[in-house]
């Protein structure tokens, strides 16, 4: 059945601490697992979950952006009815670049107007997920809630930068506080939000008409007693990249083949832009194991607990041990490389040795010589 | 306004490929896997592209059904364009009745409303049943310089081969002299690629007259070309010096898939300047266990290897269990392969499942062992298990 919903993946002021990876960049492109985008899983699992259009809320760097997601065509999104959106800010001067989200929903408000589905999600780039909205909206309105925020109970929440929720014994939100409160509660929001249009419409103009310009804290956290805010727990993996030492764990994560199976296939596919790389080549004296290797390397060096991105070369020789290898890397002659983060297209030079802690890995950034 | 193109290409992939045998069940042999991510036709296609034809009908017949869906609309090669593009022309019923391709020729001959559409200057004639790398512009830069009436692509072969092939003798000039299809007493080791060049005129008003002709097979090799030779027709042989191959049997295929093993393979694969496109089949990097051993070999995305892999090409999806031994093999996409197998000197098709403790190939086993696409192995039960006390 098609649902009665559209999506929305808000890049407006996106919170992170990712270094040189968001240089040239927004968080919703960096490089993850091997030949995705932050931004596939959150655009793959509405669009497996049967949401016909989706529109992506750009802000800041966002060529990398635009060239990733083309005409949608990769994700079945290049269609004749609805599809994708890539919508840039629409300001009317600069000034109001730096203004809060809803000042953008606001400005984007005829991309909602214009639409018949029912219903929004609203997500963020960085949650690392493989999830049915079509089960989140149905727990919406089974608890005829108002918003609902999908969480999940997570313990060991220490690397990303996430919001953290208090429900009631109904599974109500009755507080949530951003990263740096001192909410002690296992619950962390995944910052996706689904709520009716005419709701949607009705907190962005009634907000800003008080001068309060954000999504969350102003039209949701502000609102917690007179709305009813219901969780939605999701049981599935779940990363928050949005740090350094967040960006490598959940990557390494990967190598577990239980995560591995379950955040690509599980509830459908993840979708990215197709590069037409050969298979990956290994040569003789090759050595690799419990790592991830994307299509297009080229390997005759040793690779242990590692994710190597399209178009990798590992020369005769080097040594690379748990570090990620993005887009086009080149490993020199026996260089070795441990614990690090290679930007795309960064070259290590023959017996180059670089190497990070696991807690901070070392981190190279795009196009560099070392 | 109709655009006029100077050159489409007509590509014949009604190709049966009967001597692959359970690999060719459900399928016609372009759209028989090759080289870890490719089927053959996607060459082709991509020669086409990568030689700046943006016109393309596909002639198919015998088993379209995943054929036409790998195809779709050409999206994967970019030939899904507003003006030309690819066009899947099956045999189709006329006013008077509809018939079969019965050559070659007749598939282009009942196809001459598609070509008149684009009023084309040249026709390019390729076959979706060969792997090779090949930049048509020079074709047809040659057949422009020798004011060609058609000219035929030839690639030296062994004398020892010769009789396998059609063959040509040519003069200084290379002008085709003679032609001989599958000589007994081969004159000359150039053999025709099935890869033909005709200025459109040419080629029209020949077609018209083999079809008249009773008791003609309707075949290029046989007919088209001998007749148009015959008659005087400038003929011109255009040599291409790079690595093509007939797949046309389990051997063939087998080899050619372990041709891309070679230290530096004749046919690149990474060549970005000349990329091979394909329908990509969406899947996560691939994952090696800790366990896992990978030499000299080509492995796709989405593969799990838990085992020890050497010379071999793995296709997207494939699973190999633990404690397995692959060798020399190439296994189809999907395939899922249990524990503690050994598979040597095999093609393994798609889909196909192997089960625990399976034996597949041997090391000095002159025929290469073949696991048909879907099939499913399972070992031969041990004596112990078979008769339980």
């Amino acid at each position: 059945m098609k649902l009665s919903l559209m999506g929305v993946i808000n890049l407006i002021h996106e919170t992170e601490e990712m270094g040189t990876l968001t240089a040239n960049r927004c968080l919703a492109t960096v490089p993850f697992g091997g030949r995705y985008r932050l931004i596939d899983f959150a655009l793959s699992s509405m669009v497996n979950s049967g949401i016909p259009k989706v529109a992506i809320f750009a802000h800041t760097k966002y060529r990398s952006l635009i060239d990733h997601l083309g005409s949608g065509g990769n994700w079945d999104l290049h269609r004749k009815q609805s599809g994708l959106f890539v919508l840039p800010p629409a300001m009317e001067s600069q000034s109001d670049f730096g203004k809060g989200d809803l000042y953008h929903f606001y400005r984007h408000r005829d991309y909602f107007a214009r639409s018949p589905l029912e219903y929004v999600v609203i997500a963020r780039s960085h949650m690392v997920c493989n999830i049915d909205f079509g089960r989140v909206l149905a727990h919406h309105r089974e608890r005829n809630a108002d918003i609902t925020v999908v969480c999940k109970r997570w313990p060991n929440a220490e690397t990303g930068l996430t919001r953290k929720a208090e429900l009631d014994a109904d599974g109500r939100v009755v507080d949530m506080q951003d990263h740096y409160g001192r909410l002690a509660s296992d619950i962390v929001s995944m910052e996706m939000y689904v709520l009716r249009k005419e709701l949607l419409l009705d907190l962005v103009e009634t907000s800003l008409a008080q001068g309060k310009d954000h999504f969350v804290r102003h039209a949701i956290l502000s609102r917690l007693q007179e709305l009813h805010v219901s969780a939605y727990l999701h049981e599935g993996v779940l990363g928050v990249v949005n740090s350094i030492p967040a960006f490598y764990r959940h990557n390494m994560e990967l190598l577990k083949p239980e995560v591995w199976n379950e955040l690509f296939f599980s509830p459908g596919p993840i979708y990215t832009k197709v590069k037409d790389e050969p298979p990956t080549r290994y040569r003789s004296g090759s050595q690799v194991s419990g790592s991830l290797v994307a299509n297009g390397c080229e390997i005759e060096g040793s690779v242990q607990g590692s994710i190597l991105f399209r178009g990798v070369k590992i020369r005769k020789g080097a040594v690379v041990r748990n570090s990620i290898v993005m887009q086009n890397g080149v490993i020199g002659e026996d260089g070795a490389l441990e614990n690090c983060i290679l930007d795309k297209e960064v070259e290590i030079r023959p017996q180059q040795q670089l190497k990070g802690s696991s807690h901070m890995p070392f981190l190279a950034l795009k196009r560099n010589v070392i | 306004m109709k655009q006029r193109s100077e050159c489409i290409a007509m590509l014949l992939a009604g190709g049966e490929g009967r001597r692959l045998g359970v690999l060719t069940k459900d399928l016609a042999k372009p759209a028989v896997h090759f080289g870890g991510k490719y089927r053959i036709i996607d060459f082709t296609l991509s020669n086409c592209v990568n030689s700046g034809i943006d016109t393309v009908g596909v002639l198919t017949q015998y088993q379209p059904l995943v054929l036409n869906q790998y195809l779709g609309i050409g999206s994967p090669w970019g030939l899904d364009r507003r003006d030309g593009g690819m066009h899947v022309l099956p045999p189709y019923v006329r006013q008077k009745g509809g018939v079969w391709y019965k050559g070659t020729a007749n598939a282009i001959y009942q196809n001459m409303g598609f070509i008149e559409r684009y009023d084309p200057e040249y026709v390019l004639i390729i076959s979706g049943d060969h792997i090779y790398k090949m930049d048509y512009d020079l074709l047809l830069e040659s057949h422009k310089r020798n004011r060609a009436d058609a000219t035929l692509a030839v690639i030296t072969v062994p004398w020892a081969d010769a009789s396998r092939f059609g063959i040509l003798s040519v003069d200084e000039e290379d002008r085709v002299v003679e032609f001989a299809e599958k000589p007994k007493q081969p004159k000359s080791n150039l053999a025709s690629m099935g890869v033909y060049i005709f200025s459109w005129p040419v080629l029209r008003d020949a077609l018209m007259r083999d079809e008249a002709q009773s008791g003609s097979s309707n075949d290029f090799g046989k007919d088209v070309i001998p007749t148009l030779l015959r008659e005087g027709a400038r003929l011109y042989a255009h040599r291409f010096g790079g690595y093509w191959k007939d797949v046309g049997t389990i051997d063939s295929l087998w080899e050619a898939n372990m041709d891309l093993l070679a230290d530096e393979p004749a046919l690149d694969l990474n060549d970005r300047a000349w990329r091979i496109y394909s329908v990509n089949p969406n899947r996560p990097a691939h994952y090696l266990s800790p366990q896992a051993s990978v030499q000299n070999s080509l492995i796709n995305e989405g593969c799990v290897v838990q085992g020890q892999v050497n010379r071999s090409v793995l296709f997207h999806g494939v699973r190999i269990g633990e404690g397995s031994m692959i060798e020399d093999a190439v296994i189809m996409p999907h395939a899922v392969i249990g524990r503690n197998v050994r598979i040597v000197r095999a093609i393994v098709g798609e889909g196909a499942i192997v089960g625990d403790g399976c034996t597949i190939g041997a090391i000095d086993a002159e025929e290469i062992a073949v696991v048909g696409s879907g099939d499913h192995i399972e070992a031969e039960p041990k004596l112990e298990e078979a008769n339980p006390v």
